[in-house]
């Protein structure tokens, strides 16, 4: 039978949690690296057992930790993320222009088919990679020195990288998001870089269809389509059909369009998921109601998902990078969040129930099936 | 023989317990105390100083016999009691809370 391991990284360490196939009963390890920071953890879907984690510290800076056994030993690997040439500047959250300075790793993706190719997304943001397993890091400097860039400015949370897609069929295309930049596309394996945010509206910048700018929160594909991306942004449910060429909003009957995460269906790819929060200020599902909202036509309708979750009361934040879905049949849907708890689906978002209560804030939760 | 007291979390990093001793070539200096240690442990590269201007990490100190020498400069000397290895040389994590 299948398993499922469900790796979290919090503010105070990162846990792993495990289940057969049922996915009822779990095992909980961790917290691993305690006291650190653990923006996040992901496996390599060429090697499950190689594992990779960002921990940082306001104190002791980035360390990059792996794993060749599926989190239950690990080995801290290079944390040297040196911009590559003259670093430029950005634009400050008060308009001056501000040194690019690195500060962490937000997002680690292994290369689909090497567990030793591995890409970081960092404040401030630029794309790195690692072609030895973590031994060395380069920037991939393409898109930080993209012509655009000494005008990206930070979001609230930092100038930051948080999400890499690879495209499965295309060698070479993948897409980021920046906060708050936008999401950039590149077709020759993060060589160059060109903006692709045709569509999106920001009333929070000067031009609100600026080519960039726009406060991106989280980008999702499904393997099967990868033309076809949803988007989470600032406010707003985007969708674009031409990889990126263009997008649309489909937020339609969402309670608020504002939200951090965005996850698809691992069968049905017109299958979507976010968690709807009241506002950029009130950062809290509205209504005191813990509801997934899914769509089945790929935005637009909208169903609330509620058995199971907390419907009064409740006050936390579902971040960009803690949801997350496993590929057994019926699809699992996990999410973490910032009150400590871990939820699952094992029925696609029918009904729910946690894993864990009370982690330490949730930052990331990645998913991995295993035979 | 230089002693150094690491903070917790590095000691866990570097997975050792209690002080940890280095020897030192030379003069014995912040920086020959500290080049020393990484040469020894590299998985504190970075995490006490920056990569590339070396400069001591903002929430870190430095602390001998009772005295903190966070802002004096990397080469200048230890005090002797540190040298001899009569006192150890701390590397302290500044105090947060709240």
């Amino acid at each position: 039978m299948s398993r499922v391991r469900v790796l979290v990284g919090t503010r105070k360490g990162a846990f792993v949690l495990t289940s057969d196939g049922k996915r009822d009963r779990w095992d909980v390890s961790g917290p691993h690296f305690g006291g650190w920071e653990i923006y996040h953890l992901k496996g390599s879907a060429a090697d499950p057992d190689r594992l990779y984690a960002s921990q940082s510290s306001g104190w002791f800076g980035q360390v990059i930790q792996r794993s060749n056994d599926g989190g239950k030993t690990w080995e801290s690997k290079d944390n040297k993320f040196t911009y590559d040439g003259p670093t430029g500047t950005h634009l400050w959250y008060d308009g001056t222009p501000h040194p690019w300075g690195f500060a962490r790793v937000w997002h680690l993706e292994p290369a689909l088919r090497d567990p030793d190719t591995v890409y970081a997304g960092v404040e401030d943001a630029a794309l790195f990679r690692t072609t030895d397993g973590g031994q060395s890091w380069q920037e991939l400097p393409g898109l930080r020195t993209h012509t655009s860039a000494s005008s990206w400015q930070p979001g609230a949370g930092g100038m930051c990288l948080h999400t890499i897609l690879l495209d499965p069929s295309r060698a070479g295309r993948m897409f980021v998001a920046i906060s708050a930049a936008g999401a950039f596309r590149s077709d020759d394996a993060g060589t160059t870089w060109r903006p692709v945010n045709r569509g999106l509206k920001s009333e929070g910048i000067p031009d609100p269809t600026a080519e960039v700018g726009h406060c991106v929160h989280r980008i999702a594909m499904h393997r099967s389509r990868p033309d076809v991306l949803f988007m989470q942004k600032h406010w707003d449910v985007m969708r674009s059909d031409d990889a990126g060429e263009s997008w649309r909003e489909v937020s339609g009957n969402l309670p608020s369009d504002f939200g951090f995460p965005i996850d698809v269906h691992a069968h049905e790819p017109e299958t979507i998921y976010v968690v709807p929060i009241k506002s950029d200020s009130e950062h809290y599902p509205p209504d005191g109601k813990l509801r997934v909202y899914r769509s089945r036509t790929g935005g637009h309708e909208w169903e609330a998902l509620t058995k199971g979750l907390p419907q009064s009361h409740c006050y936390v934040n579902v971040l960009r990078d803690a949801m997350s879905i496993d590929t057994l049949d019926p699809c699992g849907v996990y999410f973490g969040t910032t009150g400590g708890q871990v939820y699952a689906s094992a029925d696609g978002g029918d009904s729910w129930a946690p894993i864990v209560r009370d982690l330490p804030a949730v930052v990331s939760v990645e998913v991995q099936t295993l035979p | 023989m230089i002693r150094v007291v690491l903070p917790a979390h590095l000691r866990t990093l570097a997975r050792v317990d209690g002080e940890v001793k280095v020897d030192v070539a030379g003069r014995v200096t912040q920086r020959s105390v500290l080049d020393a240690l990484e040469a020894a442990y590299p998985m504190l590269r970075g995490t006490i100083r920056d990569h590339v201007t070396q400069q001591r990490r903002p929430f870190l100190r430095f602390f001998a016999c009772e005295q903190d020498l966070s802002h004096e400069p990397p080469d200048a000397p230890l005090p002797d009691a540190v040298a001899e290895g009569v006192e150890p040389y701390l590397v302290v994590g500044a105090m947060a809370g709240g």
